[in-house]
């Protein structure tokens, strides 16, 4: 096959062509559709509200921009060098506690960010239970550092996102086998200088892909830095929204948003330039791991236990304690049965759903690549970076106008009112996640269906397979791990989310992230620690899952 | 090669059908919530729930009419009454914050009550002057203290916290907090713009601290992280009741001038409200001395109705003066206390 692969280059490129005109059409209607959202909210530039614009300017513009950009370099620093160092380790070397390290270093992807921070705020700040004591034994003047700052909210974000780039990290450089490395090491280069030089270089889509999710999230986020008092773009969307009642300013400013998110996606396609990276050989010989030994192993699975400890176990463990007390109070949620089911079920459709929309656009980029399908793959990217609520805004307000007049159609025919179908059922809620999420899975089908030598397309066509054959039988089996990582994302992601789900879910449809915002928004922790463990361990079962999967498809 | 393309094939065909059902069985869900009983009364509410509000299950326990409650942020529960427009199944809209109901009415949402027995349930300062919303509940914001650090002597008005004695001993929660803004708009109607921005650059120029969460603050006045603090007085009463030998009491701010600020949770009636009769039962019901005694009992705030007593454990802290402005002074001036609140650097 491989062979087959790098020889086959003769096919009939036009007739192909004119097979897949049906991609790019289907996925300028996907981005289409998913840009609604993003249309109803540039569309507020339109009527400028001139005197609150240079109140924000005189008061605060710069401020919020500053922050924000700090916050996004933080966070791609930390998530780069905390994913990828871990993902280097856990690849090339032995030492002891790396076969559980290798998946457990994924887990703080189940953790939501506004529920690591609330947990290491209730552990750490200066009225919680450490720093009392630690006033008791060392004097009243004992004060560590604040972590409502900067620091504080880069650290949150960096330790529940790294696993992005970990997760993209480690498939690239497994997939990258041992080739280009051991070359590079005949050459005379030391181990870490090939690292530097060869595999690292050779990585940089997935890194790249990595730290943008990671930055979008960060972005797009408005629990932590509400939370830790931290002022962002998103916060100062609320701010706007909420303290003026004035929606549409807000999405004026959601419109800023919007510029860093095409801005972030932009420098990501950059930083892949005019290369083309692709594998040549599939998993060929997977580089063997070195076995570490003294300082460097304890080194080795000092690093790896302290980011778990700190991104997992350390969270977890304080939320097991708070829920076994509340438990022990009896002071639970209502239902937890009933909102477990609705957040999976949710989260599940919202997965499947997303996940197809992400092949139609990556596979169509990848038949015709054309400005129609680069910038449909774009636009539909954008959606990430912006709050979940602003999303949610730009999903009801056509929802809803569609809904009316669905109405007063049906009432015509019926002779009957017409109630809204649209806006109290799912839809509208599984089309808001679709937009939010799409990038997530996009980045990581694209990521994985680009390492796929587009050798292998000419050869499946050469052999008189048609653009939909080539997909189910080449690209989708080899697809298979990027797919699953995408759903679990995705499926983690919706999960997690809440001021969308929180603005469209249908009538009485309550879930997890639901229950933990209600105790969250008045600060009390304990309360929300019994639906914020569902919550994480719900995520664990699909991530470990996945892990598994990758595992068992590689051998 | 054969097999697993037939594996995927398979999977694929597998999981459009699971993706159709999960489909039908979500959209199924929210049909089957959409289809309210006729004279069922549905709620769109803002005030944090722990668990259901007593006093309307023992409404629905009195009268058989079912109450159906829907939880959510006030302003996106104003966005969804909006959008839904005259579609909409709410019929009452309960919120927190007399600046939201303000704005609520302002926005053609709620329509005029028209119920005496309401008018004599509440006193016309807890009330919309344009009869579209009433307080269910009082809240009284004011000065928290460190009772082994701070003298209640020492301690008189709001305005006085920003006399330099109280430089990094202050706690604030942040001002986008819907409260403060509320209490910075009251404090603009009485004392206008100029002095009251004076006063907020002086709690500035005290470094406060700022903490999101009014329990927050007092666990941090408790711990001396502050020594003095503004806080809403049910969250004390919340910790009290669990631990009477919390280090923090209560001052009532403002005697001899304005009087403490007062804040409210309400209701209304939406404007395009299907079970109107019922929905003002309901709220005739929810300001009546029993209803009002379950409020003030299950949260330590102060019954809207003078006739319905205070909890024992706030009423301790004395009676105090409230600030008789009318409450919706808080929407008139809101924006205007959010601007106010970014020109003196207070975030």
């Amino acid at each position: 096959m491989l062979s087959a692969a790098a020889g086959g280059t003769f096919g009939s490129r036009p007739a192909a062509r004119r097979l897949t005109r049906a991609w790019p059409a289907a996925a300028l209607l996907v981005a289409g559709i998913v840009a609604v959202p993003n249309v109803v909210v540039l569309s507020s530039l339109a009527t400028p509200n001139v005197e609150l614009w240079l109140h924000l300017w005189r008061t605060q513009l710069v401020e919020l921009a500053l922050n924000t950009l700090a916050l996004l370099a933080g966070v791609g620093a930390g998530t780069l060098v905390v994913g990828t160092v871990l993902a280097w380790l856990v690849v090339n070397y032995r030492f002891p506690g790396r076969g559980i390290f290798e998946w457990a270093l994924i887990l703080p992807l189940a953790i939501p960010a506004y529920v690591i921070g609330f947990t290491f705020l209730g552990i750490f700040e200066f009225s919680g239970p450490l720093q009392t004591a630690l006033r008791r034994w060392l004097g009243a003047g004992v004060r560590l550092p604040e972590l409502r700052s900067w620091g504080g909210v880069t650290l949150m974000m960096t330790l529940v996102f790294y696993p992005y780039v970990y997760l993209l990290a480690r498939a690239a450089f497994r997939a990258q086998g041992s080739a280009a490395l051991e070359t590079a090491r005949s050459l005379g280069r030391s181990r870490l200088r090939a690292f530097l030089e060869v595999t690292l270089p050779l990585a940089r889509p997935s890194l790249a892909a990595g730290v943008a999710l990671a930055m979008m999230e960060a972005l797009g986020d408005f629990g932590t830095v509400a939370t830790f008092g931290y002022r962002t773009l998103t916060e100062g969307i609320y701010r706007v929204w909420y303290g003026m009642f004035d929606r549409v300013a807000a999405a004026q400013l959601a419109s800023v948003l919007l510029l860093f998110a095409a801005a972030l996606l932009a420098i990501e396609r950059a930083s892949r330039g005019r290369q083309r990276f692709t594998q040549r050989e599939r998993r060929g010989a997977e580089a063997a791991p070195v076995a570490l030994r003294g300082v460097r192993a304890a080194a080795a699975t000092g690093t790896c236990a302290a980011v778990l400890a700190l991104a997992f176990l350390l969270p977890v463990g304080q939320l097991a304690l708070w829920s076994a007390r509340t438990w022990a109070e009896g002071r639970v949620a209502r239902d937890l049965g009933a909102l477990l089911a609705n957040t999976l079920g949710l989260a599940g459709v919202a997965a499947v759903l997303t996940c197809l929309l992400a092949v139609v656009l990556a596979y169509a980029g990848r038949l015709h690549p054309s400005h129609v399908t680069r910038w449909s793959a774009r636009f539909a990217s954008l959606g990430y970076a912006l709050p979940g609520a602003v999303i949610a805004v730009g999903v009801l307000i056509p929802l809803s106008a569609v809904d009316h007049w669905l109405g007063s159609v049906l009432a015509r025919l019926t002779g009957r009112p017409v109630g809204l179908l649209l806006t109290g059922s799912a839809v509208g809620l599984l089309f808001a996640y679709a937009v939010r999420f799409l990038a997530v899975s996009l980045q990581s089908v694209d990521a994985s269906l680009t390492r796929i030598a587009p050798s292998l397309d000419d050869a499946a066509r050469s052999l008189g397979a048609g653009a939909g054959r080539t997909l189910r039988r080449v690209h989708l089996p080899l697809l298979r791990g990027g797919l699953a990582v995408a759903t679990v994302l995705v499926f983690v992601e919706t999960m997690k989310e809440m001021p969308a789900t929180l603005l469209l879910r249908p009538f009485g449809l309550n879930t997890l992230a639901m229950e933990v915002w209600e105790r969250t928004n008045e600060a009390l922790w304990q309360e929300a620690a019994v639906p914020a463990l569902a919550i994480v361990l719900a995520g664990l079962v699909p991530v470990i899952v996945v892990i598994r999967w990758s595992n068992t498809a590689r051998g | 090669m054969q097999t697993p393309t037939r594996t995927t094939t398979g999977r694929a065909a597998a999981g459009a059908r699971a993706l159709l059902l999960a489909l039908t069985i979500v959209a199924g869900a929210g049909a089957w919530h959409l289809a309210a009983a006729a004279d069922e009364v549905v709620v769109y509410s803002a005030r944090s729930q722990y668990g259901q509000e007593p006093a309307i299950d023992a409404f629905t326990r009195k009268t058989g009419i079912q109450v159906k409650s829907f939880g959510g942020n006030t302003s996106e529960l104003f966005d969804r009454l909006k959008a839904e427009g005259d579609k909409t199944p709410a019929d009452v809209l309960i919120t927190v914050d007399a600046g939201n109901l303000w704005n609520a009415g302002r926005a053609g949402l709620l329509s005029r009550m028209d119920s005496p027995e309401i008018a004599a349930n509440v006193p016309a300062n807890l009330r919309d002057p344009e009869g579209r919303w009433t307080a269910l509940t009082v809240r009284a914001r004011t000065i928290m203290y460190n009772t082994t650090k701070v003298k209640p002597e020492e301690l008189s008005t709001y305005e006085a916290l920003a006399d330099p004695k109280w430089k990094n001993r202050l706690c604030l929660r942040t001002s986008t907090y819907v409260y403060n803004q509320s209490f910075l708009a009251t404090m603009i109607k009485r004392s206008g713009e100029p002095k009251v921005e004076q006063v907020v650059k002086g709690w500035v120029a005290n470094n406060p601290t700022l903490i999101n969460g009014d329990t927050k603050i007092l666990e941090a006045i408790a711990a001396g992280q502050c020594d003095v603090g503004l806080t809403n007085t049910y969250y004390l009463g919340r910790i009290l009741a669990k631990d009477p030998a919390f280090p923090v009491a209560a001052f009532w701010a403002n005697q001899q001038t304005t009087g403490t600020h007062i804040n409210i949770s309400g209701a209304g009636i939406t404007a395009n409200a299907k079970n109107r009769a019922n929905a003002v039962k309901l709220l005739e019901f929810l300001t009546s001395p029993e209803a009002q005694q379950s409020f003030a009992d299950s949260n330590f705030e102060y019954p809207a109705n003078p006739q319905a007593s205070v909890n024992p454990v706030i009423a301790k802290w004395g009676k105090f003066r409230q600030d008789d402005i009318n409450v919706a002074a808080a929407g008139e001036f809101q924006a205007a206390a959010t601007k106010l609140a970014d020109r003196a650097g207070y975030k």
